[in-house]
């Protein structure tokens, strides 16, 4: 008998482009997550994802409501998009509840509560993002922020990314079915899985060698490190340029264009304007790991 | 009188919320409701005009590159450089938004609205070899029907081998999709929210291995929308005859045009492109594109009453949660007051109805296939059929165009940042009619406007009580059972929904839209 991960995945102030992302996995694809046993013994059973269930209305709000219940403690919540909290929380609203609308805000607050795990997916989910950049109109709140503020303590992966690589959110679930849960071991600082996100752009980028040489791109299309261009990899991590996107296809820097830093907390305020290049940063060098002590993951 | 409210209406993009006034079974009245905000403008206020590419392919996941498009086209034009942007650059922007909006139609028939018509639970009942109708078959013993179920029940009409077929074919348009995703990442980095087009032209270059990729991926594409997409949407139709009378809505239909045909005119309403500018009414008559023609109404949306009624930037705008009277997040823009319809089927109609003869041929065998009148185009299937169209059209163009590329010769051309201007540009997105205004002061950003195809489509009531494009579309309609209201879901669908796109806006000063028209 083959084990049930019940999956619910809430939609946040969020563009989808995190769902589509993850549609894009190459292997296992879409499919095999959705439909097969994605590690032997074991399927993910996701019971709602707006975009790609059946039904719709009330039956469905009965699904996310019935799961929070029946599988108390046994859920996985994964949520795309930063939680709107301004006026209210009015400014964003999935389903009704004695005829009134329920915000996104306290859905995420009441499907949290009883999860077994919380996976952020997305920068916005994860730091705020985009909706949560300067003036923050709806003052937008990544899910560590709420759920802190509503004394909520649940274990909580961040899996950034405008969008994130399917592989890191696959990879991630897949790591929880087959280890358990991350301890903090596996995590950095800002609570994303090492085994993605451990290194720097800088320190796996082809162009290395000309930022070393000091040949850089004068505008795009030119040969060169893309740094003076405004490129964002020295204080960025991500396993982009080894992994590629899209299944291998091409990446960023391989396109001619300056990373944009999407994977990190600072993305957008602080790393724009993103055209332009970094100021004030002190750059690591390869080898940082072990001059600060710390073991290569 | 009963009342259906449906929220969320899923299988599309974003926050929708449907309300419908049903008497004797007819809808009498409708609703559509966006239920979320972000404050995209306000966001982009400023900030370095050239980040706007990458900030407002962030309004939408699903159609990212449409709004990178769009973006770049209104700083090349705030820039001084649409007229100047190299062939290479033009072409590969064209590859780049071609394949983008050829996968999501794939996406937007297979995986968002071919539920409402195709019974998945006939897998049940397969017999053959085909490993992913096994695997699902297996899926279905497990009992737990994930996604799939409940769903809305009693109006499945394919027999079990056409939906055992279309569920294969579900599958199959999955990797196919994806492999569309591929061809944009060739020349754009990634995606969603890809990296290569930026004002001035694009980042890459083209080389032989890249053309050639493309080109083969292509012709899988190619080969799916020819011999699956379109055959399946045909197959759907016969089953389905009655929506081709059904969801007709407001019958008039705007499109921007999209994809360059040449690069040399500046007037992005005017210059040549593969869909044409214009617009079509029942009469299927073309009409010339006039962008001074758009306003934009907020008395029934939660934003300030001041200004309603004037050109999309030219009002005082911020958002009033609670306001009396209003009911959704977004506005109604019109165009000569009047509602409009955009999407696939608007720039299908207007390129048919500007003379096209490739697109004359295909509409025409088309509804010769389905033995249909034209007006029939005005209808949830006249609007699945006109999105597969679309998507051959485009597919078709691209493996002309990307045999253009010149391997060694220019992409990008050098622009200054001014210390003031404006700019706009307009496209049309998978879903229709883009556009995006900016204005420079101080090099930076002083206000950025989007008007977005699904604003359109979705709108709420206007200052005259006119019902939004959708809204009108559900007004009249029979409802069999209004427990499992399917032909409400039907026609919201056939729209293709992007509701992130569509609430974005707050505009606390802006300006008239006909001083960004570019001369």
């Amino acid at each position: 008998m083959s084990k049930e991960i019940p999956l619910v995945w809430l939609a946040g102030s969020a563009c989808t482009g995190c769902s589509i992302s993850l549609l894009n996995s190459a292997s296992p694809t879409i499919k095999n997550i959705l439909i097969d046993e994605i590690v032997p013994g074991v399927h993910i059973n996701l019971r709602f994802h707006q975009t790609i269930m059946a039904g719709a209305g009330a039956q469905v709000v009965k699904v996310l409501e019935d799961t929070a219940r029946e599988k108390k403690g046994n859920y996985v919540l994964a949520v795309d998009g930063a939680i709107p909290t301004a006026n209210g929380a009015a400014y964003g609203a999935m389903g009704e509840r004695d005829g009134k609308p329920v915000s996104l805000e306290d859905r995420f607050v009441e499907l949290a509560r009883d999860a077994l795990a919380v996976l952020a997916i997305g920068t916005c989910a994860a730091f705020g993002g985009i909706p949560a950049a300067a003036p923050n109109p709806t003052n937008c709140q990544p899910l560590s922020k709420v759920l802190e503020s509503k004394g909520i303590s649940k274990p909580l992966v961040n899996i950034p990314g405008c969008p994130p690589h399917p592989d890191w959110i696959v990879g991630t679930i897949g790591s929880i079915l087959l280890n358990g849960l991350p301890t903090a071991a596996d995590l950095d600082d800002n609570l994303r899985p090492l085994a993605f996100y451990g290194k720097l752009i800088h320190e796996n980028c082809p162009r290395r060698a000309y930022f070393d040489e000091g040949k850089f791109a004068q505008k795009p299309g030119d040969e060169g490190c893309l740094y003076e261009l405004g490129c964002k990899g020295p204080i960025t991590y991500a396993d982009c340029p080894i992994r590629r996107w899209n299944g291998g296809t091409n990446w960023v820097i391989g396109a001619g264009a300056p990373c944009n830093g999407c994977t990190q907390p600072e993305f957008p305020d602080l790393v724009a304007p993103l055209y332009q290049k970094l100021v004030d940063i002190e750059l690591p060098t390869i080898g940082a790991y072990w001059a600060a002590g710390k073991e290569a993951k | 009188m009963g009342k259906i409210v449906i929220d969320p209406v899923t299988r599309i993009e974003g926050h929708l919320k449907i309300e419908a006034i049903v008497e004797g079974g007819v809808v009498k009245e409708a609703r559509s409701t966006g239920n979320l905000f972000r404050g995209f403008e306000l966001i982009l206020r400023g900030r370095d005009p050239r980040d706007a590419q990458v900030i407002t392919q962030r309004i939408c996941g699903v159609c990212p590159q449409s709004h990178g498009v769009a973006a770049t086209l209104c700083l090349d034009s705030a820039f001084g450089v649409a007229d100047k942007i190299p062939d290479n650059g033009r072409i590969m922007r064209n590859l780049i938004q071609g394949a983008h909006i050829a996968q999501d139609h794939i996406l937007h028939f297979y995986h968002l609205a071919a539920l409402d018509y195709v019974d998945v639970t006939d897998v049940a009942k397969y017999e053959g070899n085909d490993s992913d109708l096994n695997s699902i078959k297996d899926f279905i013993g497990r009992g737990e029907l994930g996604p799939f179920f409940p769903r809305y029940e009693g109006d499945y009409r394919l027999p079990p081998e056409v939906n055992q077929q279309a569920v294969a074919h579900y599958v199959k348009a999955l990797e196919i999709r994806r492999m569309g995703h591929e061809m944009v990442s060739i020349f754009s980095g990634k995606i969603p929210h890809s990296v290569g087009i930026v004002p001035g032209g694009v980042t890459s270059t083209p080389t032989v291995d890249n053309i050639l990729a493309f080109l083969w991926k292509l012709r899988r594409l190619q080969d799916f929308i020819n011999n699956v997409y379109i055959p399946d949407v045909l197959a759907v139709a016969g089953f389905y005859g009655d929506y081709a009378e059904i969801g007709t809505g407001c019958q008039n239909l705007l499109s921007y045009g999209s994809f360059d045909l040449v690069g040399s005119d500046p007037d992005y309403a005017r210059r040549k492109r593969l869909f044409k500018q214009g617009t079509v009414s029942a009469d299927l008559k073309f009409n010339e594109l006039d962008l001074g023609k758009i306003t934009e109404d907020v008395g029934h949306s939660w934003y300030r009453d001041s200004s309603s009624g004037r050109h999309p930037a030219d009002g005082e705008t911020s958002p009033e949660p609670g306001k009396e009277k209003a009911y959704s997040w977004t506005k109604s823009p019109r165009y000569n007051g009047k509602v409009y319809e955009v999407g696939p089927l608007a720039r299908v109609a207007v390129t048919y109805a500007g003379g096209d003869p490739t697109m004359k041929g295909l509409v025409e065998s088309s509804l010769a296939q389905l033995k249909a009148p034209a007006s029939a185009l005005f209808s949830v299937l006249g609007r699945h059929l006109a999105r597969a169209l679309s998507a051959k059209f485009i597919a078709d163009s691209l493996e002309k165009w990307v045999l253009e590329l010149k391997p060694g010769e220019p992409t990008f051309v050098e622009y200054e940042i001014p210390e003031e201007g404006r700019g706009v540009g307009i496209t049309d997105a998978a879903r229709g009619a883009l556009g995006h205004w900016i204005e420079i002061k101080d090099k930076k950003i002083a206000n950025y406007q989007c008007v977005v195809p699904t604003t359109w489509n979705v709108s709420p009531k206007d200052d005259k009580g006119n019902p939004g494009p959708i809204e009108q579309a559900l007004i009249g309609t029979k409802v069999k059972d209004e427990n499992n209201p399917f032909e409400l879901v039907r026609i919201v669908r056939s729209f293709d929904p992007c509701l992130a796109c569509s609430i974005h806006v707050v505009t606390p000063k802006g300006r008239d839209l006909a001083q960004y028209r570019i001369a």
